[in-house]
């Protein structure tokens, strides 16, 4: 047990060091890039470009994919010393790290050589779109139809919550092929391309006034066989694959709200007084940091199993579920401690530029994307601790069968 | 990086477990917390013979010169079983405070006993509610004051006892609890399972530990190492009572199917999941820092302690909710992990004083 790189590490994390300050600015703080939308979008694609010609992209895709070839550990280091640098590093974090990981291991060679460079430096933007209107945390009984067509698939239906679709060149999309078989049977997994007149992506205003999750409608959208994912009726593994990856994907970049609430405590006063000296402040910043500590740790011993051959398993739910509950509890307790002020979402008057009341507003969503709280503890109770499925009113049953409620 | 024990350490722990299912089962738990006796002996002894009291002293000290994540390790299987012995006492407090600041002379009277299990020692701090006021003194080599709550104060032959010099200074003393001038009481306490008592010292002799200037800092760093360790016991703990809730409710049937197929029961267990790997991943972070002696260990330690206590305060407290009227029987084991949950979240100071070194910590470091 040490904290030590390895000589082949800490001569990693020289080269990162000095590629970074050459080619990024320093964070001062610990705030929210800002600036959504395109401009973000482009942003973050000039970013990627210009860490893929220096050899920074997909550090641990081989190198014909337009990766580093490198290991998970050269990974963990990148992501350490990134977060000081102002950059878009995680925009397409998606994209790479959901569908990158099922093209590799699903497409065949020609198709992988093809798409995975030009997704490693964002040339092309990928989405992933799984969820549907009535297939959330039961995302196995989403109804969007693929019917053969000749050498070609025609996609009807509907998927939402889709991160990025308004920016997206590609998608990986899961369709049902087969409603008289039961619903996890009848699935299969495609890539599609989405500039194309048959895909049609509405942005969805949240909750906090943002809009970085979208509708996208397919009418008649075609999709071309050899864009298939896996074998017909086999989408739900693949789906497996990718929400697994999703979870190690985010598992690094999940937002905790915690070193935005240590630079509040550490800087704010209040009514001439640090923040700093209130008791009640010393103990929740004694708790979220127990529990923040506690998930870089866990990280660590992740990264460490990956290291030695092991895999990333459900446990990695963990940082998922803790994280997002963090982060709205942090939020609101900041609120309250700024007094009645404390409702004022305007930068010039809210500490932190009002992360903490953005936070507010945008929390609840984080416990729901990705999975939800309550998805996570089913995934950590059955898949880690091996206690017993839920009874299924749908099982066995024909998915065209399955009771869907008034609708 | 690498943030794994290693294979050795790991059959250490294998070995540990082993030892400790066979040799420290419930009932051997149950003859402590049920009778007066302040510890059980043949185990004990035979955990002496393992060589787990000479593990982390050196070897010119009768010790087999091991390092603390072996200890780590062994913290560990003893708290997952229970152990009612005094082992925190007398090696993570009593041996390690000698061997750290113990003058020569000390070293080589104490350590090999010690290390033999010939010696009992403790630590003799907190002195009644409040915390960490400390009234007792000492004047020349005479001691006066009382303690309490003393782990293992019944059954340790010395305790380091934190009381204030001519000075007015805090300073370790070496006290030793046969003499006459200690008066011993048992206290009854919410984990009957480990011994305590109240100790009373008047004009007893003391001694001075190490050069007689060994205050407030090293009572502070040997309690970080401490922390360190003790957290390894509550994880050992939490880790079994979570298993124990799991069997039963897995095998327990209502309205027709496993409890455990409740999502009431289910994410109940992933919550007492997460809680767990927090603190297990903090204990590592912990051992590591203090196997490294890294300058963080203060924060680590602190860290560390403060996951395991709420963790295994929640866990043993679910666990019983868990369990249903059962688990408020005095017949099943659920009470036992709840009183050592509070006993380890108390002894060494409690959660609400280890949540300000956090907070103290945190916010003195870069």
């Amino acid at each position: 047990m040490d904290f030590e790189d390895t000589p082949e590490l800490a001569a990693f994390r020289r080269e990162a060091r000095a590629w970074l300050d050459a080619n990024a600015e320093r964070r001062t703080d610990n705030l929210h890039m800002g600036m959504e939308g395109e401009a973000a979008h482009l942003e973050g694609k000039a970013w990627y470009k210009k860490k893929a010609d220096a050899g920074f992209a997909c550090l641990t895709w081989p190198k014909e994919y337009g990766g580093a070839g490198l290991t998970s550990l050269h990974d963990v280091v990148w992501a350490q010393e990134v977060q000081n640098y102002r950059t878009r590093d995680a925009q397409f974090v998606i994209g790479i790290g959901n569908c990158g990981p099922a093209i590799m291991h699903f497409a065949p060679e020609e198709t992988r050589r093809e798409l995975l460079p030009r997704m490693a430096s964002a040339e092309d933007v990928w989405c992933q779109l799984f969820s549907e209107p009535s297939a959330g945390s039961d995302v196995a009984g989403l109804r969007t139809r693929a019917e053969r067509d000749g050498d070609n698939w025609k996609l009807n239906g509907q998927k939402i919550w889709t991160s990025g679709a308004l920016y997206s060149d590609f998608g990986v999309v899961l369709t049902r092929t087969d409603p008289t078989v039961s619903k996890y049977k009848g699935l299969t997994l495609f890539m599609i391309d989405m500039r194309q007149p048959g895909v049609e992506v509405r942005p969805i205003k949240q909750m906090d006034g943002g809009q970085h999750f979208n509708e996208v409608f397919f009418h008649d959208a075609v999709v071309p066989d050899h864009y298939r994912l896996g074998e017909v009726g086999g989408g739900w593994t693949g789906a497996l694959t990718v929400l697994m990856s999703e979870r190690l994907a985010i598992s690094g970049v999940q937002p905790t709200g915690f070193p935005q609430f240590l630079d509040m405590v550490r800087s704010l006063e209040l009514n001439g007084e640090p923040v700093a000296n209130d008791p009640i402040v010393r103990d929740r910043l004694a708790t979220w940091y127990s529990q923040y500590a506690g998930l870089q740790s866990a990280n660590k011993r992740m990264i460490t199993a990956v290291a030695k051959g092991g895999i990333a398993g459900a446990e990695a739910s963990l940082g998922k579920l803790v994280g997002a509950v963090m982060n709205q509890e942090i939020a609101n307790f900041c609120c309250q401690l700024f007094g009645q002020a404390g409702i004022i979402q305007e930068a010039q008057f809210s500490p932190q530029r009002a992360h903490f009341q953005d936070s507010v507003l945008f929390s609840p969503g984080v416990r729901l994307a990705g999975g939800t709280d309550e998805v996570m503890r089913n995934i950590i109770a059955e898949q880690v601790l091996g206690l017993p499925q839920e009874p299924r009113a749908d099982k066995g049953m024909a998915f065209k069968d399955i009771p869907t409620g008034p609708s | 990086m690498n943030f794994e024990f290693s294979e050795d350490q790991l059959f250490i722990r294998e070995q540990a477990r082993n030892f400790l299912s066979q040799e420290c089962s419930a009932d051997v738990v149950r003859s402590v917390l049920d009778t007066d006796v302040a510890y059980h002996e043949p185990l004990w002894q035979k955990i002496v013979d393992l060589g787990w009291t000479a593990m982390a002293l050196p070897e010119a000290h009768g010790g087999l010169g091991l390092g603390y994540l072996e200890l780590c390790v062994v913290a560990q299987e003893l708290g997952r079983a229970l152990a009612p012995v005094p082992f925190s006492s007398s090696v993570y407090l009593a041996s390690e405070a000698i061997k750290t600041w113990g003058s020569q002379a000390q070293q080589e009277h104490y350590l090999p006993r010690l290390a033999a299990g010939e010696l009992i020692g403790t630590l003799a701090h907190s002195e009644g509610l409040g915390a960490d006021a400390v009234a007792s003194s000492v004047t020349g080599d005479v001691i006066n004051g009382t303690k309490l709550p003393v782990p293992d104060g019944g059954s340790a032959h010395f305790a380091l006892v934190t009381a204030n010099d001519t000075d007015g200074e805090l300073c370790l003393y070496l006290v030793d609890l046969q003499q006459d001038g200690v008066h011993r009481q048992t206290l009854q306490t919410l984990d009957p399972s480990r011994g305590h008592a109240s100790i009373t010292m008047h004009n007893a002799t003391a001694q001075a530990l190490g050069n007689g200037s060994v205050g407030a800092p090293a009572l502070a760093e040997l309690l970080d190492r401490a922390a360190v360790l003790l957290a390894f016991e509550q994880l050992g703990g939490c880790e079994a009572a979570m298993e124990s809730g799991i069997a039963y409710t897995k095998e327990r049937y209502a309205f027709g199917r496993p409890v455990a197929s409740f999502q009431a029961i289910k994410h109940k267990f992933a919550d007492m999941f997460v809680a767990l790997e927090l603190a297990r991943a903090n204990a590592y972070y912990g051992a590591c820092a203090l196997a490294c002696d890294a300058p963080d260990l203060p924060l680590a330690a602190a860290t560390a302690r403060v996951s395991a206590g709420d963790a295994y305060y929640y866990i043993s407290k679910e666990n019983i909710q868990a369990h249903g009227g059962m688990g408020f029987t005095w017949e099943f084991d659920c009470h036992l992990y709840y009183r050592r949950a509070q006993l380890l979240s108390s002894t060494i100071g409690t959660q609400h004083q280890w949540k300000q070194h956090v907070a103290t910590r945190l916010l003195q470091a870069a």
